[in-house]
């Protein structure tokens, strides 16, 4: 491997990675505000419970995204310094404007919430934590303006061969990113809805199998208690209410996807037209939605390509509004491609050992083709789930079978699989240029660059492979850091999040497993008390 | 004269200023949990002093690259590409600084906290190095080609500046830390950093002062000698004054010990911002690094109103969280609780809190 399939590499498992962790930072954070806003309204004790389990689990979430997304900005200069150097006037004002309007609220007003239950007033932390989410979704904002400037160039005029912004509102209200944006905060509250509908079905069904809540003869649910602490009646209520807001938010985030992704598509047939061809693996022009493709769709020659189940209009109508227009194929956009930006890479340095050989404008299709289906598919199937376990909980739990309980929990990983299928189709689809073309004859069309260009040529690929494998390994061994912990604090419960709970039941002289922990003690600490401990023990 | 490039310029190095100086202390902090915390509990004291605001101290950093690729594309190219393995390094140190803090306390177990302070300390201190290294090797030089592109392999930026820029950063945050810790926690603690304190800030001074007097020597002008003669006096009159048992004057005398260091520097090295010592004409400079004029106003304008937010709304943290930190305020670490102990209801299986006890211990 070369150093610019490295680069690759390492950009896209580093970015996947990190948007692994950034929806369920954005989609929970909204979800935790809304329930303690609940709290704050009601002064409910479950919405409190509520507020701080989830919270607990967004914070051991949040941290990841946090320390992957260093990388993520420090790599466009590391290994990207020929494409940071073209593109910096106009990419580089989103990314500045992020750290310095998003990031810091972000960091700054979540570490007031954490540790500020005892120190501000109830209404001050409530709006800490909104002032935090906000944060989390102009950040979201600035860094999909940046992205959809790569894949539709608004804005800029070339001067000496750089792009140079002139106008700054197209860049900031370029209509790709108007409806990336809603797009991907649909998908992260999916990600959240299923997160909170696997776990709280978990819960629900433990209770029973524990024997804590039982079924009358009506079919109706009746909470009961265990002398355990936090597994009182009010349990019951934080799971049985956590699983409605989870699978409604699942319901709402997948029409929510479907609506924006609708008016993608139709951006993308204009914008980008050989991604619309790749995703459909269509070589030939036509109006059908194809429901299973087969042949060899990473071949060079589109001809192998059999569409076996086609619908026909539907095509046309991701693309068109309409069921009539023909969408071009692969086999007419190419010579239109090759017309407008060469056949082979130009004979510059810059391209190193790749100069003047010929370009690749078909994305790897069995990519961008079973991207866009995983994408759709997993959100579809996310909500479907939702929809049924909403049917099934009518009466108040779970059924008894562990079956359906693991599938409720595996369900969780469907929304995290269509959205990176999402971007892996997104940026995949837009090769082999990491800016794409904007084909508005009004627009800008020369200013596009291949990323065959924009890899560092001062940097070695030994350099690029030691840090490929370095990072990898890492973020590999901190998944399973982090699933396991939250796996853990998933089964802890509510009070494994609410050690106060436990205390309380202390004091009251209930049978609770009281703090068995007897280290530490040469400290001569003040027993933990109900009261005074709690800032501290939520954090650290 | 560029004049908003120079603007961009000053900003940048303002940023890095209050990088140095916020950062600075949890950058310490992190490395005195191996240097100087005699216990666990001792340790979240020193945790609890940071907890609330070193994320957001960090993002200090993440706005000077962000400004620094939005204002000096050429910059921020050549510089991050030329230190391609340091900045791995100093990113590793990061991810488990920062994930270090937020999972130390959530396991109950000695092995995997020790772990994890291992991970804060050598990630403080690996930070600081890796970026006083990147500083002084941007404001001394690296050889770079005419695009501005690293030559001679991957350790060619390797050279007695970067190992001193990485010693000040180090050496500062350790005292810098000591100064916060003096102010911000009571008993034991306070006693011992206030002493250490007093200790160890004149020799902690001299490797920022050595690296401003070599930028001095390359390219100094006058006023930039007047702010490193000022930065001498600063860190005498925090020695002095710690001596007399002040604790929040020292900790502003060295604010004003870091703001001069690096005014000095960034002020002798203007208008270069990143030389190439394999020919002058390669040098990077305010003018031709810099974007567009239009791309810079864009930026001053929402910089102008936003830096003072973020000043201020950080400024109301610390006021929050003003309350020293001492021994008797940190309750014994919790054992866990599993809510799912089946244990206590007979008749059902055991393995799901038999793992999560084991988990927990
Ligand atoms: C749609 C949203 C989204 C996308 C596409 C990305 N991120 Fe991200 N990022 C977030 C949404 C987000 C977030 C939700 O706002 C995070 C997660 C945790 C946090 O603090 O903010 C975050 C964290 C985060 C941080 C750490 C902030 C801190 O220390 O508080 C950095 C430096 C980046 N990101 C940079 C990037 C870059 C350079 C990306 C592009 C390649 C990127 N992110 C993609
Ligand atoms: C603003 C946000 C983003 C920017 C600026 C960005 C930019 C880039 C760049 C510069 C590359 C390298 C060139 C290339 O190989 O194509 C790339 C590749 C890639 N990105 Fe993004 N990206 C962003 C968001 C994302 C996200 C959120 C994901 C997924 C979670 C993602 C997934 C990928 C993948 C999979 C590749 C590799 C594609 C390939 O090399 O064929 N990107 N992107
Ligand atoms: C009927 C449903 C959907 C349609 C029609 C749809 C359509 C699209 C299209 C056309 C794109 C590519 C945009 C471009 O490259 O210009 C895209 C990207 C993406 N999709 Fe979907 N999508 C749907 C459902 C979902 C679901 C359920 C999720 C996640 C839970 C999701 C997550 C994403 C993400 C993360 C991206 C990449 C970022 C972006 O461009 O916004 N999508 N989608």
């Amino acid at each position: 491997m070369d150093a610019l399939e490295i680069a690759r590499w390492q950009f896209g498992i580093t970015t996947v990675y990190h948007f692994m962790m950034v929806p369920l930072t954005i989609g929970l954070g909204l979800v935790v505000a809304i329930i303690q806003t609940l709290w704050y309204r009601t002064g409910r004790p479950e919405y409190l419970r509520m507020t701080k389990f989830w919270g607990k689990l967004f914070l051991i979430n949040f941290i990841m995204g946090v320390a992957t997304g260093i990388v993520q900005e420090f790599q466009f200069g590391m290994a990207w310094s020929e494409y940071s150097r073209f593109v910096g006037d106009v990419f580089g004002a989103p990314l500045a404007l992020e750290a310095l309007l998003a990031f810091f609220v972000e960091s700054t007003f979540l570490g007031l919430w954490i540790f500020g239950w005892k120190q501000l007033k109830r209404g001050v932390h409530l709006a800490c934590l909104w002032i935090a989410v906000i944060g989390s979704l102009f950040s979201a904002y600035f860094i999909i303006v940046a992205n959809s400037w790569m894949q539709h160039p608004v804005g800029v005029e070339m001067i000496d061969g750089r792009p140079v912004m002139t106008d700054a509102w197209a860049v900031f209200t370029n209509n790709t990113a108007l409806v990336a944006v809603p797009h991907t905060l649909f998908g992260a509250l999916g990600v959240a809805g299923a997160f909170l509908l696997g776990i709280a079905w978990y819960h629900l069904w433990r209770r029973r199998h524990d024997g804590i809540d039982t079924v009358g003869a009506d079919g109706r649910l009746i909470p009961g208690e265990a002398a355990i602490p936090g597994r009182d009646k009010a349990d019951y209520t934080v799971w049985m209410r956590s699983l409605r807001i989870g699978a409604v938010v699942a319901m709402i985030s997948f029409a929510g996807t479907a609506l924006t992704g609708d008016l993608q598509g139709k951006l993308m047939f204009e914008q980008q037209p050989m991604k619309m061809a790749a995703a459909e693996a269509a070589c030939h022009d036509g109006t059908g939605f194809s429901v299973l493709s087969v042949g060899n769709l990473g071949g060079k020659n589109c001809d192998d390509i059999v569409a076996v189940i086609e619908v026909p209009g539907i095509l046309s109508y991701l693309a068109k509004g309409d069921f009539t227009t023909e969408v071009k194929g692969v086999n007419s956009l190419l010579p239109e491609y090759q017309e407008k930006y060469g056949t082979h890479l130009p004979d510059n340095p810059l391209y190193g050992d790749r100069a003047g050989t010929e370009i690749q404008y078909v994305p790897v299709m069995e990519v961008t083709y079973w991207g866009f289906r995983m994408m759709i598919g997993f959100g579809g199937l996310a909500a479907f789930a939702a929809l049924l376990a909403l049917w099934v909980t009518r009466k108040g739990t779970v059924p008894q079978s562990r079956w359906l309980m693991r599938l409720a929990v595996f369900g969780i990983l469907a929304p995290f699989g269509a959205n990176s299928a999402g971007w892996i189709f997104t940026e995949m689809g837009r090769q082999p240029f990491v800016v794409a073309p904007n084909p508005d004859m009004n627009g800008i069309d020369q200013v596009f660059m291949f990323t065959a260009a924009a890899v560092s040529p001062g940097v070695s690929a030994g350099e690029l492979l030691t840090s490929l494998v370095v990072l990898t390994a890492i973020y590999a061994v901190l998944l399973v850091v982090e699933v396991r912990l939250l796996v853990k604090y998933v089964r802890g419960g509510v009070v494994s999040a609410m050690p106060e709970l436990a205390h309380a039941a202390t004091r009251e002289g209930a049978k609770a497993r009281a703090d068995k922990h007897t280290k530490d003690k040469d400290d001569g600490g003040t027993p933990p008390s109900a009261g005074g401990d709690d800032v501290l023990a939520f954090a650290y | 004269m560029e004049l908003l490039p120079t603007i961009w310029f000053i900003a940048i190095a303002v940023l890095w200023t209050g990088y140095l100086f916020l950062e600075g202390f949890d950058l310490g902090v992190g490395m005195l949990m191996k240097l100087f915390a005699r216990n666990d509990t001792e340790r979240r004291v020193l945790l609890n002093t940071i907890g609330p605001v070193w994320d957001g101290n960090e993002v200090w950093l993440l706005t000077a690259g962000g400004a620094t690729f939005a204002a000096f594309p050429l910059w921020y190219a050549s510089l991050f590409s030329a230190l391609y393995l340091p900045l791995l390094l100093v990113l590793v140190a990061l991810i488990f600084r920062a994930v270090a803090f937020e999972y130390r306390g959530k396991v109950d177990s000695e092995r995997w906290r020790n772990g994890w302070d291992w991970a804060i300390a050598l990630g403080s201190f690996f930070a600081a190095f890796g970026v006083g290294a990147a500083l002084a090797l941007t404001t001394t030089g690296l050889p770079l080609d005419a695009n501005g592109d690293r030559d001679g392999g991957p350790f060619a930026w390797f050279n007695g500046y970067a190992v001193l820029g990485g010693l000040a950063v180090v050496v500062f945050a350790l005292v810098h830390a000591l100064a916060f810790l003096a102010l911000k926690s009571d008993g034991e603690v306070r006693h011992r950093a206030r002493a250490a304190f007093v200790r160890w800030v004149p020799l902690a001074a001299l490797p920022m002062l050595a690296w401003s007097v070599a930028v001095q020597l390359i390219a100094g002008k006058p006023w930039t000698w007047a702010l490193a003669a000022v930065a001498v006096c600063a860190v005498a009159a925090a020695w002095w004054l710690a001596s007399r048992g002040r604790e929040g004057r020292p900790f502003m005398a060295l604010a004003l010990f870091i703001a001069a260091a690096a005014a000095s520097i960034f002020g002798a090295a203007y208008p270069v911002v990143l030389p190439s010592t394999l020919d002058p004409a390669f040098n990077l400079t305010v003018a031709n690094a810099s974007s567009s004029d239009y791309t810079l106003g864009l930026m001053s304008i929402v910089a102008a109103f936003g830096l003072p937010l973020v000043i201020a709304y950080q400024a109301w943290t610390y006021w929050v969280f003003r309350r020293r930190v001492s021994t008797d305020v940190i309750p014994a670490a919790h054992g866990f609780l599993p809510a799912i102990a089946s244990k206590v209801l007979a008749g059902t299986d055991g393995a799901a809190a038999g793992d999560a006890g084991k988990a927990g211990r």
